[in-house]
């Protein structure tokens, strides 16, 4: 396999003044193509529209998610309650937004641990090579073929099912693949003769880690990352499928659609928000994960010459 | 070859002890017990229980005897179930996950392929376009979303199928659908970026300066390099599909691995537990061995060392 290898970042900053005409930098090309991909600028839109819903939510006009009306009992969709009402008499729009707010916590935090851990490994295990390199892969590799639900399973069966402990399961089963694309791209670009040409300068390790590799391996890792969200939301909804993710009173979507399940034939209307909330986040952010891959990958040119 | 073979066969062992270790201290650390569920049982009627399980020895003796039973594939009797074997319960469960992954994968593969194949050999396409939309939100819909829905809309308005079990041709369809879409969507992406790759390299160019027919270029030279993505993900995927879908299995009351899985680590049904923990590892990396033999014959460049 090709790693694709994106041309050093500074050399757009510094050609303009040489040139006296702005070329495209890689990042000015990428977001004018991203901008061309309909798809993903919807996908874009849908996210910053549902996670400012989300994190807003509580100053919102809305109804209190936790408020029970027994007497109300599950009514169907109506204008009152647009969602319908649960079981408890919730307002189920209510409950499709706070669970919004707990999935989308849930999906940034876990991609964050996932992202510190695999980022950290891949460019250590990279940019030090040699033995260090190869134990640091080997253990990866290792970790790749354990049944991992199973671990995240009996953790959270036999330890606390706390937010914290959850975080911890979902980034441990993340951060593999992260720390495997760090490192080719590290390992490619520490070749490179810009950093050679940093190193004769004078530079030292630290500035050349900073200053010339990390920003040319964000490309990548910026669309892993757009990727893992999704991947760590899907998993904390399955979990909460099982009884195992966030627990009451708290809910995400997971648990909403798990809840419903059991109710299908009598309400429907309690599987089918959430599931399509939850489904329509995934695919947006699946969507803006292939623009930006499209957008980044310097091995399709065919637009720009 | 057979240096290859023998040292992935002697690293098995060594993995799998690991695997089984951290399984055994994770469950045997944990708080809690198999028996302390159980409503108000006798003091010495619990000693009892614990004396003919072993369970009061100390840790170390009880991690030796377990390790024994695990190089002899016995686990003894299940904690939950004292009259059966965990053997007993695996060699039941176990054919009826295959089944259920089993078609699941066939279809993905049978259907995923050739959609993937359509849409590289016409990139860019409105249908194209088409086939890689409906493809992501194959992808983005969860499982435990679809499986309800299609419940739902086939058998709770339709009464076309039955919405749950394992009797009878009829009720395979549902279970197997929920399964197979995801995988189905997925092995279409990943046949179609493989292919693209391919189709931009000079062998290709080649064969099409030769005359050659299109169709002939796309399934006779460039399939076989193409499809490697593909072969990399199906065969750890063929593990996850064929122990057993969790979900799947939970939403339609199917009897199989994934089911007694869940429900081992809800009881503490440590022997249960722990040999499905085994078993699942086993397969998984048999699995991924076989995977990177089929490599060397798809890509004759890969050597194995």
């Amino acid at each position: 396999m090709s790693i694709g290898i994106a041309p050093p970042a500074h050399i757009g900053a510094v050609a303009p003044a040489l040139a006296g005409e702005r070329p495209a930098s890689l990042w000015g090309d990428a977001w004018r193509r991203l901008r061309r991909n309909r798809a993903a600028v919807t996908a874009a839109l849908f996210l910053a529209w549902m996670s400012a819903t989300a994190a807003l939510a509580p100053w919102l006009p809305m109804k209190d998610p936790a408020a029970q009306d027994l007497a109300l009992g599950a009514t169907a969709p109506s204008s009152a309650h647009w969602f319908g009402t649960d079981e408890l008499g919730r307002d189920a729009f209510a409950r499709v937004i706070y669970g919004g707010r707990i999935s989308l916590l849930v999906g940034v935090v876990g991609t964050l641990v996932s992202l510190l851990i695999g980022v950290t490994w891949g460019a250590t295990a990279g940019y030090r090579g040699g033995r260090l390199d190869e134990a640091m892969m080997r253990f990866v590799d290792i970790l790749y073929s354990l049944p991992y639900i199973f671990l995240v399973i009996l953790l959270l069966v036999f330890f606390s099912r706390s937010l914290v402990m959850l975080f911890v399961a979902l980034g441990l089963v993340q951060w593999l693949t992260m720390a495997r694309i760090v490192r080719g791209q590290v390992l490619s670009l520490k070749q490179q003769t810009f950093v050679e040409a940093a190193r004769a300068l004078g530079a030292t390790d630290a500035s050349i880690i900073f200053r010339h590799i990390v920003p040319n391996t964000l490309g990548p890792v910026i669309v892993y990352t757009t990727l893992t969200v999704p991947a760590v939301i899907l998993q904390e909804a399955f979990l909460s499928f099982l009884g195992l993710g966030v627990q009451p009173p708290a809910a995400s979507w997971g648990t909403l659609v798990s809840d419903g399940a059991r109710l299908l034939a009598l309400f429907p209307w309690l599987v089918i928000f959430p599931g399509i909330a939850l489904s329509l986040t995934l695919l947006s952010f699946n969507f803006l994960g292939d623009g930006l891959r499209d957008a980044l990958d310097p091995q399709d040119r065919s637009d720009v010459a | 070859m057979a240096t290859f073979l023998l040292r992935r066969v002697l690293l098995l062992v060594p993995t799998l002890w690991a695997i089984v270790t951290v399984a055994f201290f994770l469950v045997r650390l944990a708080p809690g017990g198999p028996f302390e569920s159980e409503r108000d049982i006798p003091a010495a009627a619990k000693a009892q229980l614990m004396r003919n399980y072993g369970l009061d020895l100390p840790l170390h003796v009880q991690y030796l005897r377990f390790l024994g039973s695990a190089a002899r594939l016995d686990f003894g009797p299940s904690y939950k179930f004292p009259s059966r074997q965990v053997r007993e319960i695996i060699a039941e469960a176990l054919p009826v996950s295959m089944e259920l992954g089993g078609w699941a994968l066939l279809i993905a593969i049978v259907v995923g392929v050739p959609i993937g194949i359509f849409a590289a050999a016409r990139q860019n396409t409105s249908a194209d376009f088409a086939a890689m939309g409906i493809a992501l939100a194959g992808v983005s819909i969860p499982n435990f979303v679809l499986g309800p829905v299609l419940v739902l809309g086939l058998s709770l308005t339709l009464y076309l199928l039955p919405p749950a079990l394992w009797e009878g041709p009829q009720s395979r369809v549902l279970p197997v659908l929920t399964l197979a879409t995801a995988y189905v969507a997925y092995v279409a992406r990943l046949t179609r970026a493989g292919m693209l790759e391919v189709l931009r390299q000079d062998f290709i160019r080649t064969a099409r300066a030769k005359g050659l027919a299109e169709r002939v270029v796309v399934l006779k030279h460039a399939l076989k390099l193409g499809i490697l993505p593909v072969v990399s993900y199906i065969g750890p995927a063929a593990a996850r599909i064929l122990m057993g879908s969790i979900v799947v299995e939970s939403i339609f009351a199917i009897p199989g691995m994934g089911r007694y899985l869940v429900n081992a680590a809800f009881n503490r049904d440590y022997t249960l537990v722990l040999g499905q923990v085994l078993f699942y590892a086993a397969f998984l990396m048999v699995l991924n061995l076989i995977v990177d033999v089929a490599y060397t014959w798809l890509d004759p460049r890969v050597e194995l060392a």
